[in-house]
C-alpha cells in the first residue's frame, strides 16, 4: 500500500512539474477534423497535413514548443462546436486549426466570436459565408473556399466540352451550395441551363444512390456531381453498376485523392472527368513535388498523393506557425499581435503565393483539372490550366458581389 | 387463404386491387398523363426495385437482431458493430485470397464465433438484467468501433464482386416506346437483384429452421416461455449461444453483402443499427416475419423518399415508425408478449 502511495505521489509530482514547465515555453494548438462518419478518411488525411507542417517547423515556433491536441467531429455543426469547446475551454488551447466541413465552418466562425482571445484558423471548410458575411475578427481562412475552387470550370464545361444543359447532384449543406454556385454562375451566364427540377440534394452520409441515379434526367449533356468522401465513392460505383453513361463534371472533392485513392476496384470510367480545385496532383512545380515527396515519405500508408484536405490543413497550420514565429511565440496579449501578423502574412505554399483579403479569406491560385490514369495505374488529376490569384468576390468589389445573394439550392436559378 | 378471404372479404378486394394496379404500373407502358403526375416510368420501377433490394439487405441485418431479442430479451446494441466487423473481415479475406465467396463464408463464421463468445463471456453473467446488458452492448459497440477505426482507418473500402455479379441486366419490363417503335427495356444492376434473392433465401432458410427442426422448436418454445423450456430438460444456455451465434453471423454475412452493394466505412455500424431498430420497431420485436415486413416497408420508404423528395426523404421512414407506434405499439407482427 505504502509503495503504491509513493508511486502515485511521484506521478503527481511529475505531472505538476511538467505542467509548470509547459506554461512557460509551450503553446497549445488544437486541430479539429472529422474523424467520424462519412468524412472520416478525409479527416485522417487532414491531420496528416497538420503533422507535415509541424514536422517542417520541428514542432516549435518562435522559440516555443507546440503541443498538439486533436479533436474530432462528424461533419455536423453541433459536433464541431462540442469538440471546439472542449479544446478551448477544457484543454486551454490558444490556436485552433479546423474544422473540415462547410457547415462546421459556419458554426465555428460564430463560436469564434465568443472567444476573442483564441485565434482560429480554418481547416478545409469551404462554405462561402464563413468569411463573406458577418465574418469573425479572429477567424482566418488561408485555404480558399468552394466557389473559388470552381474558378474556370463553368467556362470550360460550356466552351471546351460544349455542354449546354446539366443536372446537379450534391449533398444538402452549405459547402455544395457554394460549389454549385461557383460552377453554375459562369456556366449560366454563358447561356447554360440547369433546371431546378434536375437538381438533387441528398443528405450527407447517404449510401444508396440507386434511386437518385434512376431519377436523373436523360436529356442533359452532363451531370455536375458535388459529393465527398464515402458519399462520392458510393455514387460512382453505383452509377457505373447502373450502366450510367452521361459524362460527369465533378466538384472539388468528388474526384480528389480521398476518393480516387480509396480501397477497392478502380473507377476507370471517371477518366476524363473535368474538375477544379485548390490542388492538382500532377502539377509540375518544384514546391508541389517536394510537398508530395514529403507526404509520401512521412505517411507510407496514406493516399497515393496528398488530398485537398491535407493541403488545406497544411497551409493553415503553416500560416499559424509562421504567425507565431513573427511574434516570437508571444501570446501574452491574448493573441492580438498574432492576429495582426496573420492578417499581413503572405507566404509561398506548394500551390503558389497566398495572402488574405480584408475579410481574412485567402486569395490564391486555382487549378482546372481532368482525371487521367497515372503511370502506375493510380487515377490522378492532370492540370489543364491555372487561374492566378482567385479572390472570393471573383475580382468584383465587395458590395457588388453581395448582389449575387446568398448561396442556396436555387442560386443561381439558371432559368 | 380461403378462410382469410371469407373472413375479410373487403380487405381481400382492396389487396387484390392494389396488386393489380402495381402490376399494371410495372408492366404497362405509361400514358402521358401518368408520366406528368409521377415522372418517368424508369424512375418508378427502378425505385421500386431499389426499395425491395434495400429491404432485403435490412432484413439480413434485422433478422439476427430480432431473433436475439425474441429469445433473450437482449437489445443487442452492438449488432451494428457485428455488421461492420463482418464487412472488414470479409474484405481482408476476399482481398488476400481473391475469392469473394470465401470472404462471405469466413465473415459469417468469425462474427458468429465472436457473438457466441460475447454471449458466454459477457451476457451470461448478467442474465435477466436487461438494462445492464443493453448498457454493456453500447460499451462494446463504442470500443469495437474505435478498434476498427485503429485497424482499418477511416478509408472507404469496396469489395470487388465476382464478374458475373457485376454490371446491369436487362429486365423484361418496357420503360418507354421510342418514336421509331423500338421498346426501351429497363436495366438493373445484377448484384442488387442477387442481394434480394439472398435475403429471400436466408428468410426461407430461417423459417424452415425455426418451424421444421427440433432446435427451431426449442427456440420458439424459449421465445414463449424460457423457464418452462429449461424445466423440460433443455439446456437453455446452449440454445442461447446458438441463437446469438446465428444472429451475429447473419449480421457479419450482411456486412459483406451490404459492403459490396454499397461500401464500408466507419459510421456504417450506427447506420445499420438504427435501420435494424426501426425495422424491428415497425415489424414487431422478436418476430422474424415482422422483420421481413418492416424491412420491406422501410426500404421502400427510404428509396421512394430519396427519389421523389430527396431533401425530406428521411422523414418518411420516421413517419412510418411514429404511425406504427401510435396505432399498434407492439409492431405490425408483434405479439403483446408479457415478461415471464
Amino acid at each position: 500500500m505504502l509503495k503504491i502511495l509513493k508511486k502515485m505521489s511521484l506521478v503527481v509530482a511529475l505531472i505538476a512539474f511538467s505542467t509548470g514547465a509547459m506554461a512557460q515555453d509551450t503553446i497549445k494548438m488544437g486541430a479539429l477534423a472529422t474523424l467520424e462518419g462519412a468524412f472520416a478518411a478525409l479527416g485522417e488525411d487532414s491531420l496528416r497535413g497538420v503533422q507535415m507542417a509541424l514536422a517542417e517547423f520541428g514542432n516549435s515556433a518562435g522559440g516555443k514548443n507546440i503541443e498538439l491536441i486533436t479533436g474530432s467531429s462528424d461533419a455536423s455543426p453541433d459536433s464541431a462546436i462540442r469538440a471546439a469547446r472542449k479544446l478551448v475551454e477544457q484543454d486551454g488551447i490558444q490556436v485552433l486549426v479546423g474544422p473540415l466541413s462547410g457547415s462546421e465552418g459556419l458554426a465555428i466562425k460564430d463560436y469564434a466570436k465568443t472567444q476573442p482571445n483564441v485565434t482560429f484558423l480554418n481547416g478545409s471548410s469551404a462554405a462561402q459565408d464563413t468569411t463573406l458575411r458577418e465574418s469573425a475578427e479572429n477567424f482566418f481562412r488561408f485555404s480558399t473556399e468552394g466557389a473559388q475552387w470552381m474558378a474556370g470550370l463553368g467556362e470550360y464545361a460550356y466552351n471546351e466540352k460544349g455542354y449546354r444543359t446539366v443536372a446537379v447532384l450534391a449533398e444538402d449543406y452549405s459547402f455544395p451550395y457554394t460549389q454549385v454556385f461557383g460552377f453554375l454562375e459562369p456556366f449560366c451566364r454563358l447561356g447554360g441551363k440547369a433546371p431546378l427540377d434536375a437538381r438533387f440534394w441528398v443528405p450527407i452520409g447517404n449510401k444508396d444512390y440507386s434511386s437518385v441515379i434512376a431519377a436523373l434526367p436523360d436529356d442533359v449533356d452532363a451531370i455536375y456531381v458535388a459529393l465527398g468522401g464515402a458519399d462520392a465513392i458510393n455514387f460512382l460505383t453505383q452509377y457505373e453498376q447502373a450502366g450510367g453513361d452521361a459524362p460527369l463534371i465533378a466538384g472539388s472533392i468528388t474526384v480528389d485523392q480521398s476518393v480516387l485513392g480509396s480501397k477497392g476496384p478502380t473507377r476507370k470510367f471517371v477518366v476524363g472527368t473535368p474538375s477544379a480545385g485548390p490542388i492538382s496532383d500532377t502539377w509540375d512545380n518544384p514546391n508541389w513535388n517536394a510537398f508530395v515527396a514529403a507526404y509520401q515519405e512521412q505517411f507510407p500508408d496514406g493516399f497515393p498523393s496528398p488530398s485537398l484536405f491535407a493541403h488545406a490543413y497544411y497551409i493553415n497550420t503553416k500560416a499559424a506557425l509562421l504567425g507565431l514565429e513573427a511574434v516570437g511565440g508571444d501570446l501574452s496579449d491574448g493573441g492580438a499581435a498574432l492576429r495582426a501578423a496573420l492578417s499581413a502574412l503572405e507566404f509561398d505554399t506548394p500551390t503558389g503565393m497566398v495572402k488574405l483579403d480584408e475579410r481574412r479569406n485567402a486569395i490564391a491560385d486555382i487549378f482546372l483539372t481532368e482525371v487521367i490514369e497515372g503511370p502506375d495505374g493510380n487515377l490522378v488529376n492532370k492540370t489543364i490550366s491555372v487561374t492566378k490569384g482567385v479572390s472570393q468576390t471573383f475580382g468584383l468589389p465587395y458590395e457588388e458581389f453581395l448582389k449575387y445573394g446568398q448561396v442556396s439550392r436555387e442560386n443561381p436559378s439558371c432559368e | 387463404m380461403r378462410r382469410f378471404i371469407e373472413q375479410h372479404t373487403f380487405w381481400s378486394i382492396v389487396i387484390l386491387l392494389f396488386a393489380v394496379i402495381l402490376l399494371w404500373l410495372i408492366f404497362a407502358v405509361w400514358p402521358q398523363w401518368l408520366i406528368e403526375i409521377f415522372g418517368r416510368k424508369k424512375t418508378f420501377v427502378n425505385t421500386l426495385l431499389n426499395g425491395l433490394t434495400l429491404g432485403g439487405l435490412y432484413f439480413l441485418v434485422a433478422s439476427g437482431f430480432t431473433l436475439i431479442f425474441g429469445l433473450m430479451r437482449n437489445v443487442n446494441l452492438a449488432h451494428g458493430s457485428m455488421y461492420l466487423l463482418g464487412a472488414y473481415i470479409g474484405y481482408e479475406v476476399a482481398d488476400t485470397t481473391g475469392s469473394w465467396f470465401l470472404g462471405l463464408a469466413i465473415a459469417f463464421v468469425v462474427v458468429a464465433l465472436s457473438g457466441m463468445l460475447m454471449q458466454t463471456l459477457v451476457f451470461r453473467r448478467m442474465e435477466g438484467d436487461d438494462i445492464r446488458q443493453t448498457l454493456v452492448t453500447i460499451a462494446i459497440s463504442i470500443i469495437v468501433a474505435d478498434l476498427m477505426l485503429a485497424i482499418w482507418t477511416g478509408t472507404t473500402y469496396q469489395f470487388t464482386p465476382p464478374d458475373w455479379l457485376f454490371g446491369a441486366a436487362q429486365l423484361p419490363v418496357v420503360s418507354t416506346i421510342r418514336s421509331s417503335g423500338d421498346a426501351v427495356y429497363i436495366k438493373y444492376p445484377i448484384y442488387r437483384l442477387a442481394v434480394f434473392f439472398a435475403a429471400v433465401a436466408v428468410g426461407a432458410a430461417l423459417w424452415l429452421f425455426l418451424n421444421r427442426t427440433k432446435i427451431g422448436m426449442m427456440i420458439r418454445a424459449g421465445v414463449n416461455d424460457r423457464d418452462m423450456l429449461s424445466a423440460s430438460g433443455v439446456n437453455v444456455q446452449l440454445v442461447f449461444v446458438l441463437v446469438f451465434g446465428i444472429g451475429a453471423g447473419l449480421a457479419g454475412f450482411a456486412g459483406v453483402v451490404g459492403g459490396t452493394a454499397l461500401s464500408i466505412s466507419p459510421g456504417e455500424d450506427v447506420r445499420y443499427l438504427l435501420a435494424s431498430l426501426i425495422v424491428v420497431i415497425v415489424g414487431g420485436l422478436g418476430s422474424v416475419p415482422g422483420a421481413a415486413i418492416g424491412a420491406l416497408l422501410i426500404g421502400l420508404a427510404e428509396q421512394f423518399g430519396l427519389a421523389y423528395f430527396p431533401t425530406y426523404g428521411v422523414v418518411v421512414t420516421f413517419l412510418i415508425m411514429v404511425i406504427v407506434l401510435a396505432v399498434r405499439p407492439q409492431g405490425l407482427m408483434g405479439s403483446s408478449w408479457s415478461r415471464q
